[in-house]
């Protein structure tokens, strides 16, 4: 890793300014190409497939690496743009096809190449007895693709297409083993829900782009900093984007889909969890954070969501038996961290706190892709004594799990600190509530973190093993990847090391200071927090290694806690039984009978009164009274009369002449008018 | 290729209808040579579209390859077509589709066969939707507008399913009625203008000379019926399901890819520039009505069992966006609404063929009967999937562009109209789109996910066919294209639209 980041750096001296950066819109072309490779092609290819994806991201590694460096020394960030259509006419539509490449980009593209690397080098051995192995790649590959192109994106509706192309790709992988129903109805739990957030996001970007004439993030953020977008307009769009990514990023109350979407193969999931989708709702609001930062309530309603998303999936990670579960919770958690993190302006910090997780999620998913691998069942009550049987799954998960808990040195460590410091500043500096709130809300979650990972990690590896079988190490194609991602978690907190680490320089909005560890109050944090940390593995231990402090759960004074968390806080059961049965039955079919009933009944109704009447012109008029009349009018009324028989024998062309005779009437009297 | 400008665009339209005639000459035992005139009539109308596309001056605006001579001198009917930027792609797209159903008809007539009658009457049908568009006439515009009701009547009627005859007479009688008033309105407007010709009408309209606001009001009336059951708009639309279900594939293709195009094209093509006061008036109706029908649409699908006519009322709700991005007279609204035009007739079509081939193999389109057909035949499933997820509008496929564009007009529509009421539209297209992804992602899970039933398992079911293939992959192709790349839609039709809009003083 250290020779390829050197060979990376050396290189990308070597070459014109810019160069790389210049061309940087083909990392996701590149993936995108290969989906259709591996789609049509894939199945007759040698490694039905893999090879071509996992080449494309490579790749695209390579030059996100090189452009990184490219752009150490030229911290201006380079724009590239095409027309894709502009309406004629003054202040009209223009759409734009567009880059930024900046340091953010760089570091989201690294991220999102490297993880995805992994993920895909750890599936070939994963999947490698699935029946639909190509078309995973090629999924993979269109995920990989849809995210970079939602990075690079200079204007929301680019990024909108490459956030929604994401979407579409969760949904494939998620219900990947579609052949049961519960897989597939998560993946459209996934999709329905993260498109209800999608409809504000772009109904947000409406209301930014009928205030501001553009898509262009910059210029929106420049014209909301200048005042030229304020007021209600500007806090409505910017609350209407923040419900894109409170779908995306699995915020409260949208974050039910998150769990669910487990049913996807684990590799997936690591891949959902650290590098793609969830993160695309962080990534948005960072972008536009000058805009929200000026957007009013906005900001303070950012805050208290992820204060709230991080807390309450923090204790939902506590009573999960499922390993992945445990893990897709303190995902939650730990998006709600980042929001947090932006919501009180921290904007370094939130996409540092990105990045490391990106490391220890992706770790702590394949690891437990991993043992579930070994022992063919997601759930810890069949583990158990497992750091006998696979010990680099073992050692890396510990890793990870120290990584997420935030023990010093590893990246989760230096990551979450730095969130709680900056929150703690904005509260006493910026007198800001919502950052007390997150400041408690990130310290009380630091600490169920920690107890929460100890838990997984005891039931897991410790005790004597209680499932079925022989479990076994995986082999190197799994594990290689693990200790690679263990490495990073190892070493990437440092690039945030406070005053000396080079993260905050990469990373800053224009004009934002930095604070990190520089006052009293932010030595102190540190060792408060890892004594937190320390506490809670403490804690752990004793409750769930050594059997002590039991509280029964299941009754006593607290039963009600956990039948609500063991309920999910009923948030499922509201939404399937307040929306989605309603319309699936009672409003649908409301719906149809009154189409069938009421308006179908009104056409068939005029249909039979035109049959009956036209049955009394003709035997009661025609034949009755008109017989005695003179021939001429008789002959009109037989035209009538005639209709009867043209509809019930269905000689509609004559129907139709008739039609037009009475047509030829109004034209009489149109002419007189 | 001089002649291309001038008679290219009649030859196009009359083609097939030559065809029909040819074809009744031939014996009718004789299929296959049947079928190849068929074919060759039908690919040759589509090679003088794409020399017509050659010719087609993108860059300029108003009408282009026009064609006026004198046809009935006493009411001073002339024969006037031409093309600009808003009939351009359902032209082209009405060449394509029918020489698809062609194709398609090749290994798929259905019961009870006569391929003979079946071919004559699709081509019959093309030259009325062609003329349809071409049509710069009024007289001429109702001549087409009605020939294409003959052959859909017998399509429905003789190769339809079991309730046929009362689908094909409720169409019928359906669209006669509202042709009818159409006609008192056509015949209203020369009677105060003293022209059909549609060009002459659209300046008098611009200018603000065709009658008092009552009357623009009573004459747009008529033209909205007529328009309206042809989308059809809610309530207009109760004939659509009846039809669709029981029409055979190509006629539902057909239905769904053109024939309700009809009605939305003659919105922006005669009801608006000609009574542009009118269209102000009536626009918050339309909006109202397009966004009942989105949801109610929508609602309708998940009740639906028979996997055809939920497709049917799908098309209620994919028009009702259509209608929307109309109703805001704006330039983003009714580019969308000619882009959404164009992918449900791309899109819907090919759901269409996808629902006639899994009735073909399975016999059945019972929703609740089928499933693991992406199992069985995984290509066929990925098609029908891909064309489910177009559907929904997901972005980078071509429905995405309608949608959001009538969304983006109804969000700031035209200076002349309210925009509250036009935003409380636009929230309920967005509820309309998450209920549509619903039931769309409801319906691919219960007919292509899962496992294989018990009753088909032992079955040999074939995955997509060549010739399938050939009348599907232009579809599916476009899809994509227009989705990556809208300019292709946007650049031929912005400028027709631009010049619509200058009637309302609002074009930007």
């Amino acid at each position: 890793m250290t020779n390829l980041l050197l060979a990376a750096e050396q290189s990308a001296e070597l070459l014109p300014p810019g160069a790389i950066g210049r061309v940087l819109w083909l990392v996701p072309l590149l993936p995108f190409v290969a989906f259709f490779v591996i789609l049509f092609f894939g199945k007759r290819m040698p490694r039905r497939g893999h090879t071509v994806g996992i080449l494309a991201v490579a790749t695209g590694l390579v030059l996100s690496l090189l452009a990184f460096f490219e752009l150490v020394g030229n911290r201006a960030p380079i724009e590239r743009s095409w027309t894709w259509f502009q309406f004629a006419g003054g202040q009209s539509l223009r759409l734009e096809f567009g880059m930024t490449v900046d340091f953010f980009t760089t570091v989201m593209f690294v991220v999102v190449c490297t993880i995805s690397l992994l993920v895909q080098i750890y599936s070939t051995g994963y999947m490698h007895d699935d029946s639909r192995y190509t078309w995973f790649y090629a999924a993979l590959s269109l995920f990989t693709a849809s995210m970079l192109f939602m990075v690079i994106a200079n204007n929301l509706l680019q990024l909108f297409i490459g956030w929604e192309g994401v979407g579409v790709c969760s949904y494939f992988l998620i219900g990947h083993f579609w052949e049961e129903k519960e897989n597939s109805s998560a993946a459209i739990k996934a999709f329905i829900t993260t498109k209800i957030g999608d409809t504000g996001f772009l109904f947000g970007i409406f209301v930014l782009f009928a205030a501001g004439h553009t898509f262009n993030i910059a210029e929106l953020n420049h014209l909301a900093e200048e005042g030229e977008i304020g007021g209600t307009v500007l806090t409505v769009g910017a609350l209407l984007l923040f419900m894109g990514a409170v779908g995306k990023s699995a915020q409260f109350p949208l974050h039910v889909w998150l769990p669910d979407a487990m049913a996807g193969p684990t590799p997936v999931s690591a891949l959902i969890h650290a590098a793609t989708m969830v993160v695309a709702g962080v990534y948005m609001v960072a972008r536009m954070l000058p805009l929200f930062e000026h957007a009013g309530a906005a900001l303070d309603v950012v805050a208290v969501i992820a204060a709230i998303t991080m807390l309450i999936a923090a204790l939902l990670a506590l009573v999960q038996d499922d390993i992945k579960k445990v893990l897709a919770y303190s995902t939650i958690s730990q998006l709600g961290y980042m929001m947090a993190a932006l919501g009180v302006g921290a904007y370094t910090a939130a996409i540092f706190h990105l990045f490391t997780h990106a490391f220890f999620k992706a770790l702590l998913f394949l690891g437990s892709g991993s043992v579930i691998h070994a022992v063919h069942s997601n759930n810890m009550s069949d583990m158990g004594g497992l750091r006998r049987y696979m010990p680099h799954t073992f050692k890396t998960f510990i890793i990870g799990s120290l990584g997420l808990a935030g023990v010093f040195p590893l990246a989760g460590f230096f990551s979450k600190d730095e969130i709680v410091g900056e929150a703690l500043r904005a509260a006493n500096e910026g007198q800001r509530f919502t950052a007390w709130v997150v400041f408690i809300s990130a310290l009380v979650t630091a600490f169920l973190t920690a107890l929460y990972m100890t838990r997984a990690c005891v039931k897991t590896f410790w005790g004597e093993y209680r499932g079925h079988g022989h479990p076994h190490e995986s082999p190197g194609s799994m594990v290689t990847p693990l200790w690679i991602l263990a490495g990073a978690t190892m070493t990437v907190g440092f690039l945030g090391f406070p005053v000396v680490g080079p993260f905050k320089n990469w990373i800053t909005l224009p004009g934002e200071e930095h604070h990190g560890f520089e006052t009293l109050y932010n030595l102190v944090l540190p060792v408060a927090s890892v004594a937190l940390a320390l506490a809670a593995i403490w804690l752990g231990w004793q409750m769930f290694e050594r059997g002590r402090f039991k509280v029964d759960i299941l009754a006593g004074p607290f039963a009600w806690t956990y039948q609500l968390l063991e309920n999910k806080y009923y948030l499922d059961d509201l939404y399937l039984k307040g929306i989605v049965k309603p319309v699936q039955y009672p409003l649908a079919a409301a719906a149809y009978w009154s189409n069938q009933h009421i308006l179908d009944g009104i056409v068939n109704g005029v249909a039979s009164a035109t049959v009956s009447s036209a049955r009394v012109v003709y035997e009661d008029i025609d034949q009755q009274v008109v017989d005695f009349a003179v021939n001429g009018a008789a002959g009109l009324t037989g035209w009538t009369g005639g209709m009867l028989r043209y509809i019930q024998s269905g000689n509609v062309q004559r129907y139709a002449a008739v039609l037009f005779a009475g047509v030829a009437v109004f034209v009489a009297l149109f002419a007189l008018l | 290729m001089e002649w291309v400008d001038g008679w290219g665009v009649s030859l196009a339209t009359f083609l097939p209808a030559v065809g029909t005639v040819v074809l009744l000459f031939v014996p009718s035992e004789r299929e296959r040579l049947v079928k190849w005139l068929g074919l060759a009539f039908s690919f040759a109308a589509l090679a003088i579209g794409a020399l017509v596309l050659l010719r087609y001056d993108f860059g300029a605006s108003g009408y282009q390859l026009e064609v006026i001579k004198s046809w009935i001198p006493q009411i001073d009917a002339n024969y006037h077509v031409g093309l600009d930027g808003m009939s351009l792609p359902l032209f082209e797209l009405s060449l394509l589709v029918s020489f698809l159903c062609i194709v398609y008809l090749f290994f798929h007539v259905p019961e009870p066969g006569k391929p003979k009658a079946l071919i004559a009457l699709t081509l019959l049908l093309e030259t009325g939707m062609t003329g349809t568009f071409v049509a710069l006439d009024l007289i001429l515009f109702f001549i087409f507008w009605e020939v294409v009701l003959v052959p859909m009547y017998f399509m429905i009627g003789i190769w339809g399913g079991p309730r046929r005859e009362y689908a094909a007479v409720k169409f019928f009688l359906y669209t006669l009625f509202g042709s009818v008033f159409m006609l008192l309105g056509f015949l209203a407007l020369w009677f105060r203008a003293g022209t059909f010709d549609i060009v002459a009408l659209q300046e008098l309209g611009a200018a603000a000379e065709i009658g008092t606001r009552l009357f623009q009001n009573l004459v747009f009336l008529g033209l909205f019926l007529g328009f309206a059951i042809k989308v059809p708009m809610w309530p207009f639309h109760t004939w659509l399901p009846d039809a669709h279900t029981e029409a055979p594939t190509i006629g539902s293709v057909l239905l769904a890819a053109i024939l309700l195009k009809m009605g939305t094209y003659g919105f922006i093509r005669i009801a608006l520039p000609i009574l542009p006061q009118a269209a102000v008036d009536f626009a918050p109706i339309i909006g109202v009505l397009a966004v009942i029908a989105i949801i109610y649409g929508a609602l309708c699908c998940f009740a639906q069992t028979d996997l055809k006519r939920l497709i049917a009322f799908s098309s209620v709700g994919h028009m009702g966006f259509v209608m929307l991005g109309i109703a805001t007279l704006t330039d983003r609204g009714i580019n969308g609404a000619i882009f959404g035009m164009v992918a449900h007739g791309l899109i819907t079509g090919m759901l269409f063929f996808l629902a006639g081939s899994i009735h073909e193999r399975y016999h059945t389109r019972a929703i609740a009967e089928l499933g693991g057909v992406l199992a069985q035949i995984p290509r066929f499933g990925s098609v029908f999937t891909y064309a489910a997820i177009a559907s929904l509008g997901l972005p980078g496929l071509a429905g995405f562009w309608g949608e959001m564009l009538a969304l983006l007009g109804s969000y700031q529509p035209a200076a002349v109209l309210d925009d509250a009421l036009f935003r409380v539209l636009m929230v309920g297209g967005g509820i309309g789109t998450v209920l549509t992804a619903g039931y769309l992602l409801w319906t691919v899970q219960r007919v292509n996910l899962g496992r294989v039933p018990e009753r088909f398992a032992g079955e040999r079911i074939v995955d997509v066919t060549g010739i399938e293939w050939a009348a599907w992959s232009p579809l599916l192709a476009l899809i994509i294209a227009a989705g990556l790349y809208p300019k292709l839609v946007l650049g031929v039709t912005d400028s027709a639209v631009q010049s619509l809009l200058g009637v309302f003083g609002v074009g930007s």
